[in-house]
Parts: structure tokens; C-alpha cells; sequence
């Protein structure tokens, strides 16, 4: 019996989320008094042995280049085979992009109930119940998995890593690798930039920054923080900003520890995708704004006169 | 082509969630019920193009729900497609949802199957991958892309921080956001064309769940906002850095 942590990785380096995934399954293994061991598709250039770091002791591997690609038929038949050689009893992914290509999939082929957006460690005091965000960040519900066999995909920016100074063994694992499917002709990536869904700072803008033109206020504040810049809606759709950087509920959903709105109103729908970041921070000139309810720290005042002030004491904490 | 869109009933956006029954029931009351946004407004848009740019084509939806589904079903025909099947079932459990949409899909021959990206109330992206992994077919999830070439279909599919384009042979799954299509209102012929589509009505096939919902929970109420004055935004910097400890 074990737990097996799926870790995702891109362009050779393992995912943050997946550091959190596996923190998570190794806090589960030691409830279960078991053992967290991790599985790694692809080649990758980080050194494994360091998930030991994480509370994992054994790490699977397959190192196969075709395998820094997905196709999520190919990857679930591996770890299907992984989770029979290792006699796995819970699985953990991160609930990122990969995870909810492969989770599902998995779930059929084990026949093992899945819970994906998972926000908390399972309570095993009676069954096995998840913790889990639905309604858009609106509320929770526990959700048991009723079968011997289970799978949780935990939100990304829900758990925290903790680290020890324990060592990975590697094993390589011995299956077959279907022919692709899926044929990558692209990929575009932003370079350069935190990606919006793992960030743990986000600085956004919506209508109230009236024009593409003013948007250093947005970007500048980001760039002292290092954090990720997002939008609203009709921020993306005036093409004022590109579309991944569009949150709430038809855009994006993200949970970051810190959340700063600037000329956003707070519609129900923008918060939706926003309001499980830790601490919001709204900078509007509306006193009456609805986001103002959401917040934890507020500023009623122009952005215009605000913000420039704002990242000039941010540049002068960074500079001590 | 023989499209099969997946089309799901969720609260209206706006709605207030609130709980009943001991915290295992949405209180009902006073919630509008749409059609789940990425159901309507890309899945089912992006397939009735496709449906406009080949005549020869045909757009069934499918739906999981009992009769209070079908004023949603209607709206959905409305929008265009030629017919719809609701399997007669309720339930929370996303592998029971699926595996009666792969049976519908089976029996039909689908070339497409096209989900939304996710349910804005279970938030599950999970039924598209499971309907794909039952009849084993390829599934592409989170797709704002989506063109045919031949029987070949280009998608382009979200990923960390980026997009990735792909070329898979049909047919497959494919979660459908935004970026698919523009939403579309139903014209009057629409809404009056759809009283006459066949709405088929099908019993459940028994299948085994796997998960259940037990309780919901609201989130803790947040403490009040610390409005700090706009002549002193540096004040704002202190906080985050000393009390809140996010920067
Ligand atoms: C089904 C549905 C789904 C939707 N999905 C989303 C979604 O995913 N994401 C999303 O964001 N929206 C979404 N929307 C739109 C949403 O309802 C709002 O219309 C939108 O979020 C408003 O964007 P905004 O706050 O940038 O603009 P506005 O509502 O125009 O607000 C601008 C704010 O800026 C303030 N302001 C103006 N000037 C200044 C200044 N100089 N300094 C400081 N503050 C200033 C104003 O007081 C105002 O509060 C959706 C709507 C629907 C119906
Ligand atoms: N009851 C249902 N009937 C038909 N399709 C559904 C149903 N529930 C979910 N779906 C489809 O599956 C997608 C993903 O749902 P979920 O996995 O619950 O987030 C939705 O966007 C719908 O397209």
C-alpha cells in the first residue's frame, strides 16, 4: 500500500503545483502510515532525489523524451501500470491542466472515485471525505470517495510545501509507451512571466485604468512584487490586455496569497474567479464598489494619483 | 460530421448560494437555472458552425437530468441543433454522468464529442476525460480552438501559461472555453423551431457510483475591509509587508 504522487513537469522542471501535490500526499501517506512515492513521465533535468525534500521516498520514472509531451491516453495507461506495481491506494495530482486531463481518465480505468479541486487533506476518521471548492469559489462541499481505490486533484495554491531534508531513491519503471495520438504542431508559451494560475501575487486592472496606455501602473507594481498580472473581462475583451490574462468565472480562476484589484468593481462574476486568493487588496474611487466587500485592505482614491505612490514605496522596501 | 454536445444546467451566475436540509441542499429558492455558460456559449456555438459550414453535418445534445432539465434543453435547441436526448437521472456523481453520456455516444457513432470546460457549480472538468477514457478515444481538455481538416482537427488547448496547438485524428472528446466561439442569443424562428425538435427521452442504464456528496460548507465570512486613506497609500505597503505578510 502507498500513496503516488503524479508530478507534472514542463520544458524539464518539475511544476510548482506539483511540489504542493506532492507535500500534500506525503502529509497523507504519514496519516495513512504509509509510504508517498512519486511518479515523473518525460526527461527531466531537475535532480529527483531532491523530492525526498518533500517527504517523497521513491520516485518512478520514465525517461523518455516523447513523454515532455502529453497525451493523456498514453500517460494514464503508465501510471495505471504504476499504481499496480506499486499497489497504490490513493493517487494525488495537481488539479492543473495536465491533472485534469489525466485525473478523469484515470479514474475510469482504475474505477476509482476522483476528487478533483480538492482543498484540504481527506478526513479518514469515518471513509474518506474531500474536502472540495465548488460553486466558482462560493462555497465547499465534502465529498466521499466510496471506492478502495482513490483520486484527488488538489487545487493549485491551496497547500502548503513543506520541506525536510529527506533523499529520493529513483527507480526506473518498467512499461510500455503507446504510440502518440496527439500530435503537438505548437506551442506558445509567455516567456518570462509567472504564469497567472501558479502565481502566488497577482497585480490586475479592469475598466477603471480607461486605456491600454495606462497599464505601466498595473505592470510596474508586478514587476517590483514579481508577481503575475491579470484582468478583468472587459479589460480582455477591448483587447486592452491579452485573453490569459482574463479571471473569474469565464475566465480564469486562481487563488494567490495576495490579489491587488485596481479600477474593478467586483462583479460577482470577476469574483468568482478571485475571491480564494488569502489576502485582496481593491484600489477604486468608488467607495460604493461591491469588491470593497470582498477585501481584506482598501485604498477609496483615483489609481492615477494612488498608484504611482504606492510603487514608489514598494521600490523603496525592495531597495532595503 | 455527427456532433454530440454535452449540455449541463447550473445556477445562473448571479445566483446567491446558500444551503438547506443541514447543509445538503442548495436552497433552491430564488435561483435561476441556466444553461452551464461553457456548454452554451462554446461547445454547443462552436458546433453549430461547424454544423453551418457543413451542411451535411448533424448536432444532437445530450443531457443528464430529470424533466425540470427540459425548459434548458429547449433554450439549448433554440440556439440550434437538430435534436436532443436527456437521459432521465439525477445525480452528483461525475463517473455515473458519464458513463451514461458514452452510452448515449456510443450507440449514436459520434464524430465529436464537445463538453464544456467545466460546471460552474461542481467545478468537476472531469466529465469530458471520463466519457473520452470509457469509450477510448482521445480527449483534449480546456480547447479555445477548434478546426477540421479533413478527418484530421486542429485544436489549440490552454496549458501553464500558454496555449499548445495539436492535430488528432477523429473522432475525440474536446472541453470547449472561451475563445471557441462568441455567444449567441436565439432568434424568434430559433425559439420557435425548437417546440417541434425531438427531445428523446431515455431511461438511465444502471451504473455504479463512485463518490457522493455528503455536506456543503459557505466560506468564513471575511473579517471587513481595512480602508486605508488615499493620502497615505504607502501606509497600504506597510500593512502588506507587516501585518498581512503577503509582500
Ligand atoms: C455570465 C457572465 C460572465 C462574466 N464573466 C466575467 C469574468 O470571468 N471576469 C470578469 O471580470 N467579468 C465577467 N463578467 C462581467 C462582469 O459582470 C463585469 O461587467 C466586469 O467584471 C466589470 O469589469 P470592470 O470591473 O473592469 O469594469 P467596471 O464595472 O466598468 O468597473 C470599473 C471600476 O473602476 C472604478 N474606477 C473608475 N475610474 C477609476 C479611477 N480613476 N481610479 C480607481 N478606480 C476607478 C469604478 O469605480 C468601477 O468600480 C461576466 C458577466 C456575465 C454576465
Ligand atoms: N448532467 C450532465 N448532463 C450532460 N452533460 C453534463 C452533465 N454534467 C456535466 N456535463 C458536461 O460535462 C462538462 C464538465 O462537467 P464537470 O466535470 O461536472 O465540470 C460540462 O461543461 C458539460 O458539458
Amino acid at each position: 500500500m502507498s500513496v503516488l504522487i503524479f508530478l507534472d513537469q514542463s520544458e524539464g522542471r518539475i511544476k510548482k503545483s506539483s511540489f504542493e501535490a506532492a507535500s500534500y500526499g506525503a502529509k497523507l501517506a504519514e496519516l495513512m502510515s504509509t509510504n508517498a512515492e512519486a511518479i515523473v513521465l518525460g526527461d527531466v533535468a531537475d535532480d529527483l532525489t531532491q523530492l525526498g525534500n518533500y517527504g517523497v521516498t521513491k520516485v518512478h520514472t520514465v525517461k523518455n523524451e516523447v513523454l515532455n509531451r502529453l497525451d493523456a491516453q498514453v500517460f494514464t495507461k503508465i501510471i495505471a501500470d504504476a499504481v499496480k506495481s506499486i499497489d497504490a491506494k490513493v493517487i494525488v495530482f495537481s488539479n492543473n491542466f495536465n491533472g485534469k486531463s489525466i485525473a478523469p481518465r484515470l479514474s475510469v480505468r482504475l474505477k476509482a472515485g476522483l476528487v478533483s479541486g480538492a482543498v484540504a487533506l481527506p478526513d479518514t476518521s469515518n471513509g474518506f471525505t474531500v474536502k472540495k471548492n465548488v460553486f466558482s469559489g462560493n462555497a465547499f462541499a465534502y465529498v466521499s470517495i466510496k471506492t478502495d481505490i482513490k483520486i484527488i486533484a488538489l487545487n493549485p495554491n491551496s497547500y502548503n510545501i513543506t520541506t525536510n531534508d529527506g533523499v529520493a531513491e529513483l527507480a526506473e519503471l518498467a512499461t510500455n509507451i503507446d504510440a502518440f495520438k496527439v500530435e503537438v504542431l505548437a506551442t506558445n508559451k509567455v516567456v518570462g512571466e509567472v504564469p497567472l494560475s501558479e502565481a502566488e501575487l497577482v497585480v490586475s486592472g479592469g475598466r477603471g485604468l480607461k486605456g491600454p496606455e495606462n497599464w505601466s501602473l498595473v505592470t510596474d507594481l508586478a514587476k517590483l512584487l514579481g508577481a503575475a498580472t491579470a484582468c478583468s473581462r472587459p479589460v480582455a475583451d477591448s483587447n486592452w490586455r491579452p485573453h490569459h490574462e482574463h479571471v473569474g468565472q469565464t475566465g480564469l480562476a486562481i487563488a494567490p496569497n495576495l490579489y491587488i484589484a485596481i479600477g474593478i468593481s467586483g462583479a460577482i462574476q470577476h469574483l468568482a474567479g478571485v475571491n480564494r486568493s488569502k489576502v485582496i487588496v481593491v484600489i477604486n474611487k468608488d467607495a460604493e464598489a461591491p469588491f470593497f466587500k470582498a477585501a481584506d485592505y482598501g485604498i477609496v482614491g483615483d489609481a492615477f494619483e494612488v498608484m504611482p505612490k504606492i510603487i514608489e514605496a514598494v521600490r523603496l522596501l525592495k531597495q532595503a | 460530421m455527427k456532433i454530440l454536445v454535452c449540455i449541463s444546467k447550473t445556477p445562473d451566475t448571479t445566483a446567491k448560494i446558500a444551503f438547506v436540509d443541514n447543509n445538503t441542499k442548495l436552497a433552491a429558492e430564488g435561483v435561476q437555472w441556466i444553461i452551464n455558460p461553457y456548454d452554451e456559449w462554446y461547445a454547443l456555438v462552436r458546433a453549430i458552425e461547424l454544423k453551418e459550414a457543413d451542411p451535411n453535418s448533424v448536432v444532437h445534445l445530450i443531457t443528464v437530468g430529470t424533466a425540470d432539465y427540459d425548459s434548458i434543453i429547449r433554450k439549448a435547441l433554440a440556439l440550434g441543433s437538430d435534436e436532443a436526448i436527456r437521459v432521465d437521472a439525477n445525480s452528483d456523481d461525475s463517473f455515473f454522468i458519464a458513463s451514461q453520456i458514452a452510452a448515449v455516444a456510443k450507440k449514436g457513432q459520434y464524430d465529436l464529442i464537445f463538453t464544456g470546460k467545466e460546471t460552474i457549480d461542481y467545478n468537476g472538468s472531469s466529465i469530458g476525460g471520463m466519457v473520452a477514457e470509457i469509450l477510448d478515444l482521445p480527449f483534449i481538455s480546456y480547447a479555445a480552438k477548434f478546426n477540421l481538416e479533413g478527418s484530421n482537427a486542429i485544436v489549440v488547448r490552454e496549458i501553464e501559461g500558454g496555449e499548445e496547438t495539436c492535430k488528432i485524428r477523429v473522432p475525440l472528446v474536446v472541453s470547449c472555453q472561451k475563445g471557441m466561439a462568441e455567444q449567441r442569443i436565439p432568434n424568434m424562428k430559433g425559439i420557435m423551431g425548437a417546440r417541434s425538435k425531438p427531445l428523446i427521452v431515455l431511461e438511465p442504464i444502471a451504473f455504479e457510483t463512485l463518490t457522493q456528496i455528503t455536506s456543503f460548507e459557505l466560506p468564513p465570512p471575511k473579517a471587513g475591509v481595512k480602508i486605508v486613506s488615499a493620502d497615505k497609500p504607502e501606509e497600504l505597503v506597510r500593512l502588506l509587508h507587516e501585518e498581512a505578510k503577503a509582500i
